[in-house]
């Protein structure tokens, strides 16, 4: 109980960071319906960079956007596959972050890890600062829960700001009925591009917020990314779907959801003192049945969803 | 107005399921004129309409919207000149998103979609007069989700959109087929409403010999990737549904004027 209580800032704070990246994923996923496998070698490279960028001397801001600029990139590649090449978006997002793997470890220098030493660099979040800040040796607003939750804050700002402007009400479109789309003269393929763009973008921040956290970069920082994202998403659809119906909110829920995600994770851990290898097979059991519970329901209630059906039908 | 030369479209070419649906079909369009068209299933109505809208490129020939060759254009570069209506009431709108939101995307058809909201007071103001017009109650309504109307309530939304950023050309690909006789006539009332209101050149699909002599000025039978009937002004007037059969028959040389393949 003790452990559990001492990793709760971290598990939070862990949590928020993965949250951003859970927030980049609702925008392909949810917005624009398709599944961006990307994600996974965009988070690394996210980290990777950043970190490579903190080593050559550059400030953390500077650092920071280059990550961004970095999965954007990556998901202008995936988008270019998929719209250009006529790819199916599953698959374009494979090769990308198969081909993400060997662009990763040369970003690192053709090593699969790089380290930062915290003493030498002004980071924006880290473990370390957690423990200075509880020490008095830094103010408040620097412990990493309230860092984060900033940058969620004012991503999720930036985001409701940009969908509902007449590109992003575009992009939305282009997600809800593409057909429709095409007919109201929306570009659909330029906007499957911004999206994944701005998807992949949010993705390498997050990616670059956790290797300032835990001051490293890895190869495999990414693996299983996309499905801590969708539990986050499902996580948060489940728990405040029915009282965050506002855009903002629902993107706050992701967010949420994640953090959930991450604290039960970690008391499952802490509690039934499981060896962490688990951990990502524990993950996958659990998204597996968030996604197939609402296909029971259908399966096992179908009085009702017929009667919802035949709404549908006159709706 | 529209001026379709000479398309060829051919589906699954050099295949055992090859089917050559269009063959050489012209067809050209007064402004202000609002065809109909009928022709039996496989005749080529909607492959034609989708040509000239742009979801199938044409193998050959060319077609022209008010003297611009958009022949080569993608569909969404087209969508600048045309408004459509779709047959499947779900086609035609976004059904995750708000009624008024719809109509905002439909206001920009044509326009690029710049960083500026993405509804503004005013607009709202105006959408609400227009879904007045429509007269279901739809003004009320303009933050709901387009998925909780009817089908009706749909196509006359489409409806509404095509024709909010006039369109040099009006597309309807059986736009009643999938509603109840009642709404259909409510949604043709609106359309012919509509149409007359703008002077807008118009080319409707239809199933229903009836509807085809009611509405428009002229009307065009397709057989077999072709035009066969060309009727307009006080000719088509005096159309009756039995010279329409007689006239298909004649067309297409077969006795059997099979009203089946032309419906109802």
């Amino acid at each position: 109980m003790v452990s559990l209580l001492n990793a709760l800032p971290g598990a939070l704070s862990q949590g928020l960071i993965w949250g951003i990246m859970a927030i980049g994923l609702y925008i392909t996923f949810k917005i624009l319906e398709m599944s961006d496998l990307t994600v996974d070698g965009s988070f690394c490279t996210g980290g990777a960079v950043c970190v490579m960028m903190l080593l050559g001397g550059h400030n953390v801001w500077v650092s920071m956007l280059a990550a961004v600029l970095a999965g954007m990139l990556a998901g202008l590649v995936t988008g270019i596959f998929h719209t250009l090449c006529g790819i199916p978006a599953i698959l374009s997002g494979i090769l990308t972050q198969l081909g993400l793997w060997s662009v990763n470890l040369a970003i690192m220098g053709m090593n699969s890890n790089q380290a930062l030493n915290v003493r030498n660099h002004e980071l924006l979040v880290s473990l370390r600062y957690m423990q200075e800040v509880e020490a008095g040796m830094r103010p408040f607003y620097q412990h990493p829960i309230c860092v984060t939750l900033l940058v969620t804050a004012v991503v999720i700002a930036l985001l409701y700001w940009f969908f509902g402007t007449e590109r992003g009400s575009s992009i939305r479109a282009t997600g809800a009925n593409v057909n429709m789309a095409r007919a109201q003269g929306i570009n659909t393929n330029m906007n499957k591009l911004i999206g994944l763009m701005i998807s992949n973008g949010l993705v390498a921040l997050s990616g670059a917020l956790l290797s300032q956290y835990q001051s490293f970069a890895e190869i495999n920082m990414g693996r299983g990314a996309i499905v801590i994202g969708l539990a986050a998403i499902i996580i948060g659809e489940a728990t405040f779907g029915k009282i965050f119906k506002n855009f903002a909110l629902k993107l706050l829920a992701v967010g949420l959801g994640s953090v959930i995600y991450y604290v039960v994770i970690q008391s499952v851990v802490s509690l039934m003192d499981i060896n962490a290898n688990y951990l990502k097979l524990i993950s996958a059991l659990i998204v597996a049945v968030f996604l197939a519970v609402p296909y029971w329901k259908r399966a096992i209630l179908p009085k009702k969803h017929a009667v919802t059906g035949k709404e549908k039908e006159h709706a | 107005m529209l001026k379709i030369q000479n398309i060829y479209k051919t589906f699954n070419a050099g295949t055992v399921n090859e089917k050559r649906a269009l063959k050489g079909m012209s067809l050209s369009f007064e402004p202000g004129d609002f065809v109909t068209v009928i022709g039996g299933n496989g005749a080529g109505k909607s492959t034609m309409l989708n040509c000239v809208s742009g979801a199938y490129t044409v193998d050959e020939g060319h077609i022209l919207i008010d003297g611009v060759d958009v022949t080569r254009l993608p569909e969404y570069k087209r969508a600048k000149y045309i408004g459509r209506v779709f047959q499947d009431p779900m086609m035609g709108t976004a059904a995750t998103m708000q009624i008024e939101e719809n109509l905002a995307l439909a206001a920009r058809r044509g326009k690029p979609r710049t960083l500026r909201s993405g509804i503004t007071k005013a607009e709202r103001e105006y959408y609400k007069e227009q879904l007045k017009i429509l007269d279901l109650g739809l003004e009320e309504r303009m933050t709901a989700k387009v998925g909780l109307l009817s089908g009706g309530q749909r196509q006359a939304l489409t409806l509404l959109m095509a024709t909010l950023q006039q369109p040099k050309l009006l597309l309807l690909d059986e736009h009643t087929a999938a509603l109840d006789p009642k709404t259909a006539a409510k949604v043709l009332e609106a359309t012919q409403r509509i149409v007359e209101q703008s002077n807008l050149t118009t080319l409707m699909i239809t199933h229903n010999m009836r509807d085809a002599i009611t509405y428009g000025n002229r009307l065009i039978m397709m057989y077999d990737g072709r035009v066969v009937v060309d009727v307009s002004g006080e000719q088509k007037k005096k159309l009756t549904v039995e010279q329409l059969l007689a006239l298909f028959s004649e067309a297409s040389g077969s006795d059997e004027a099979d009203d089946k393949l032309l419906l109802s």
